[in-house]
């Protein structure tokens, strides 16, 4: 054969595995999922299991409790991401190091990060033992109970930020990398302060980079399970936490795959919002 | 035998056609150089010959052996590339090596090649180092060596000068040129600097556009250059153009410029009887022009605008008319800014450009 | 008036770098914290207030840990699945991180955004029917069947890490070889492939990483071949303090070391491919 045609056929051949791979692992078992929520034992269609789903007691609370986490921790995350972004950019000696610290998280897990902040939020835990020696608190305050649904889902919204923020944080910094810095000396001539500097300039700038990491990590949010589980054990369920109750508790990989269907479609449809929302404007971008 | 012959090779890069067609032939040993402007395909050309590039039409010989279709190392060449791509993860002696090593040449044989391709380039004592270890120049030597001791029957340079300060550029120009002479490789060679055409060639290729304009002599090139692109490119300064107007008087077709009337020779008087033309260029070199400072015959007149005084000659710049033209002087000669000066062109080293198309006539 | 501009850079210099230490502190401390818990000894990890030290240092705590039913073959099996989710990944994606590199072909951007767009696909949609395809094909269970859902989740950063690196490897380093006496394949892995060493090591770190990590797939997808998360995970609720802080300490300590070697690969990580 030619090496005109070698040339030609050799990116396909390498991309094969690939490919077969992907569609394998990926498309089949999205259509299996559909295809486990919406069928009946006869082999009809039915929405029996989405039924059973949305009737189900822990089912409105998990709902709830997974739109609130994640209207909540998004803004919290993206704020923090931020700031850590434009303190590796700033120019810092150690700005090396800086960044080696704030990138960790990236490599721990959810149930790793659920124990650390249990730890700390247990009732013989570390947050507790500050408060009294600080002499804010006589005794201990329980934060974990089953009561304090506020407490719970404040010491996970805690877990999640400080394990997830790095994951937004290295989008962010990419993004800022790619910001010319002559914009930003621009604005320092004509008297910009930081925070307009922020908001006008580089905000703006980011929105392409935004846009990836909003979609990236709210998606990541609404299979946020494990986490829950090791802070605040039954006292607080979210949706992905029930897909497995389900499967394995109840057995029913039917309910399990409604589920499912339920968490991709609230990620497509949030993914199309920010597609939306943050849609940069061909003129505006760089 | 390593002739190399071009036929209509034709490359298109998505909308954009580097080489149109493009038919050369290379004798065997020679030295040639494909010199041109930036994008007129010289690169792509000399990547086709390689077989780094795939050619759209035409083909390619090398000593006779049609190689359109084979790779790069079936093809019986070398290459220098301009970035020099010394391998940084093997000695110096390792990456000269390399070829042989791929050639499966004996280690005896293949310590001797090494040793003599490293004597010939001066860095006998860098062979054990790392390419990150030695300087910029040292790593182009490096890449000629790599080259030259495969003993390929072709040997491809892509710029590979320019990547070197002034000084040393200078130094292995010189070098090249002797040290290339020693081998007996065919040798092609890719340039955008005319002074390395001209002091490297036994012929040049003048390119622009993907098309040869030009492939000559570095002295006819220089002398006789087919069309003012080429006059304009070759040379330093580069030619100077008086716009002319061709009439027909009692001796023949004349032309005036600048407020005199030439002669041409014969052979442009009956090309512009043949076929008229409205406008004629009259290229002439800086060189070729006598300076006066009183009114001679024939001499165009002109005011002095600059004064560069270049060490081994002047160089000035004159208004004549409307249009400006160089001229080379002596060192000594007093000319000031302002003074009038009267300029005599030698008449056999006039040149005459048919306006429009810009070819030389005759 | 230049004083105070000066004094008042100064002093916002300092903010900053209080400002970048107070965040470093943020991350750090709860590991340290939960460290200390994972290092003292057993009764010492009941005790209020808690101390912020560990006194004495002791390792009774994780060989509690360690010895507990289960956990070492746990930890096994995560690092079997981690080692084959790493070889396979590597050996599926790196071909592909090559092609999209070094070749321009049609469909090179699709399958680039199909890729990158496979990442915003839910585990928990890929896991279910999946499970349930495994038990109808006799590989639930399995290591093996694990892996290659790992690997899946895998393969997309894997094929980007590794077209960013290839693409950093210059061309004419390969191109020289080939007039040198190669073809595409030995110019691959004579030149290309030992220069990207450092990249690809990177990538295969991380993958391991991605593997040990991993809750959800492993929940569903083992029942007693557990790995170590999903062991965890599971008797969590049971489990007295002792063994949830050293197990989770365990679980995080990989992560310090992994972080170090691929800083530099950072960005790649989400499709840039860097010049």
């Amino acid at each position: 054969m030619s090496t005109r045609r070698w040339q030609l056929i050799t990116p396909y051949l390498l991309l094969l595995p690939s490919v077969v791979f992907l569609l394998v692992f990926f498309a089949y078992p999205m259509v299996a999922a559909f295809a486990l929520a919406f069928r009946a034992e006869d082999g009809g269609w039915t929405l029996k299991h989405f039924q059973t789903m949305i009737r189900d007691v822990a089912f409105a609370p998990a709902f709830r409790t997974t739109i609130l986490l994640i209207l909540i921790i998004v803004p919290v995350q993206f704020t923090l991401a931020l700031i850590m972004a434009l303190l590796v950019q700033a120019k810092l000696k150690f700005s090396g190091l800086f960044l080696y610290i704030y990138a960790i998280p990236l490599g721990i897990s959810e149930l790793a990060a659920g124990i650390v902040w249990f730890a700390l939020f247990t009732e013989r835990g570390y947050l507790n033992t500050l408060l009294t020696g600080l002499g804010l608190l006589d005794k201990p305050f329980i934060f974990l109970s089953y009561q304090n649904t506020g407490w719970l889902l404040f010491a996970v919204v805690l877990a999640e930020a400080w394990r997830a923020t790095s994951i937004v944080m290295v989008i962010l910094v990419a993004g800022l990398q790619s910001i010319p810095h002559e914009f930003l000396e621009a604005a320092d001539v004509f008297g910009a302060t930081l925070w307009d500097k922020v908001w006008r300039v580089i905000l703006p700038l980011l929105r392409p980079s935004l846009q990836v990491a909003l979609i990236l990590r709210t998606i990541l949010a609404f299979q946020v399970f494990a986490v829950a589980i090791a802070v605040a054990g039954r006292g607080i369920t979210l949706l992905a936490a029930e897909a497995y109750r389900w499967y394995d508790s109840y057995r029913n990989p039917s309910v399990a795959a409604s589920f499912a269907v339920l968490i991709m479609l609230l990620s497509i449809i949030s993914t199309v919002l920010y597609l939306w929302g943050l849609r940069t404007p061909e003129e505006q971008s760089l | 035998m390593a002739e190399i012959r071009l036929e209509n090779v034709r490359k298109v890069f998505g909308k954009t056609v580097a080489t149109r067609d493009v038919s050369l032939t290379i004798h065997d040993r020679e030295f040639m150089v494909l010199l041109g402007p930036s994008g007129c395909g010289k690169t792509t050309l000399l990547r086709g010959i390689a077989g780094l590039e795939q050619i759209d039409a035409g083909r390619i010989h090398i000593g006779g052996q049609d190689v359109t279709d084979l790779p790069p190392r079936k093809r019986r060449i070398a290459m220098v590339f301009q970035s020099y791509a010394v391998f940084p993860h093997l000695t110096v002696y390792e990456n000269i090596a390399f070829g042989l090593r791929m050639q499966r040449v004996p280690a005896a044989e293949m310590k001797k090649r090494v040793q003599a391709a490293a004597d010939l380039l001066q860095i006998a004592n860098l062979l054990d180092r790392y390419p990150a270890q030695v300087s910029g120049g040292q790593r182009q030597r490096v890449a000629v060596a790599r080259a030259i001791a495969v003993q390929a029957e072709v040997l491809l340079m892509d710029e590979p000068l320019s990547n070197l300060d002034a000084l040393l550029r200078l130094e292995m120009r010189a070098e090249l040129k002797r040290l290339l002479k020693e081998l007996n490789s065919t040798v092609v060679y890719v340039t955008h600097d005319q002074v390395e055409a001209l002091s490297l060639g036994d012929r040049i290729a003048v390119m622009k556009d993907g098309e040869i304009l030009q492939c000559d002599t570095p002295l006819a090139v220089y002398d006789y250059p087919a069309n003012d692109f080429i006059g304009g490119f070759i040379g330093n300064p580069p030619m100077n153009f008086l716009d002319g107007k061709a009439a027909m008087n009692g001796a023949g077709a004349a032309v005036t410029a600048g407020g005199v009337t030439f002669q041409p020779p014969p052979t442009v008087q009956s090309a512009l009887q043949a076929k008229p033309v409205a406008g004629v260029r009259l290229g002439i070199r800086a060189e070729n022009i006598e300076t006066n400072p009183s009114p001679a015959e024939s001499a165009l007149a002109g005011t002095v605008l600059v004064v560069e005084p270049l060490g081994s000659h002047n160089l000035l710049t004159v208004q004549v008319g409307g249009e400006r033209v160089k001229v080379n002087t002596r060192a000594d000669a007093a000319f000031q800014p302002g003074q009038a000066i009267w300029l005599k062109l030698a008449p056999d080293k006039i040149r005459w450009m048919d306006h429009e198309s810009g070819r030389t006539l005759g | 008036m230049r004083s105070s501009t000066a004094l008042l850079r100064r002093f916002g210099r300092a903010l900053t770098y209080g400002l970048a230490v107070l965040v470093s502190l943020w991350v750090i401390v709860p590991i340290y914290l939960i460290g200390v818990a994972a290092f003292s000894e057993q009764l010492a990890v009941y005790t209020y207030p808690r101390p912020f030290f560990p006194s004495p240092f002791s390792t009774e705590t994780m060989e509690f840990f360690l010895r507990s039913s289960g956990v070492l073959a746990s930890a096994r099996s995560s690092v079997i699945v981690a080692l084959i989710t790493l070889v396979l990944s590597t050996l599926i994606g790196a071909p592909a991180g090559y092609a999209i590199a070094r070749f321009v072909f049609r469909g090179r951007d699709s399958f680039r955004l199909l890729v990158v767009s496979t990442r915003a696909f839910p585990i928990v949609i890929l896991s279910i029917p999946l499970a349930v395809t495994f038990i109808r094909w006799d590989m639930y269970d399995s290591a093996y069947s694990l892996a290659l859902m790992h690997t899946a989740l895998a393969l997309p950063f894997t094929i980007l890490i590794t077209s960013s690196v290839f693409a950093s490897v210059p061309r004419d380093l390969e191109e020289a070889a080939m007039t040198l006496g190669c073809n595409q394949f030995e110019a691959f892995l004579r030149i290309a492939l030992p220069l990207a060493l450092p990249g690809l090591a990177a990538a295969t770190l991380f993958t391991f990483v991605l593997s040990w990590n991993e809750v959800f797939a492993a929940v569903i997808l083992t029942v007693r071949n557990r790995t170590l998360p999903a062991l965890v995970l599971t008797v969590l609720d049971e489990s007295p303090l002792p063994y949830r802080f050293a197990g989770g300490f365990f679980m995080l300590a990989p992560s310090l070391v992994f972080m170090l070697f691929i800083r530099k690969y950072l960005f790649n990580l989400w499709g840039r491919v860097t010049k």
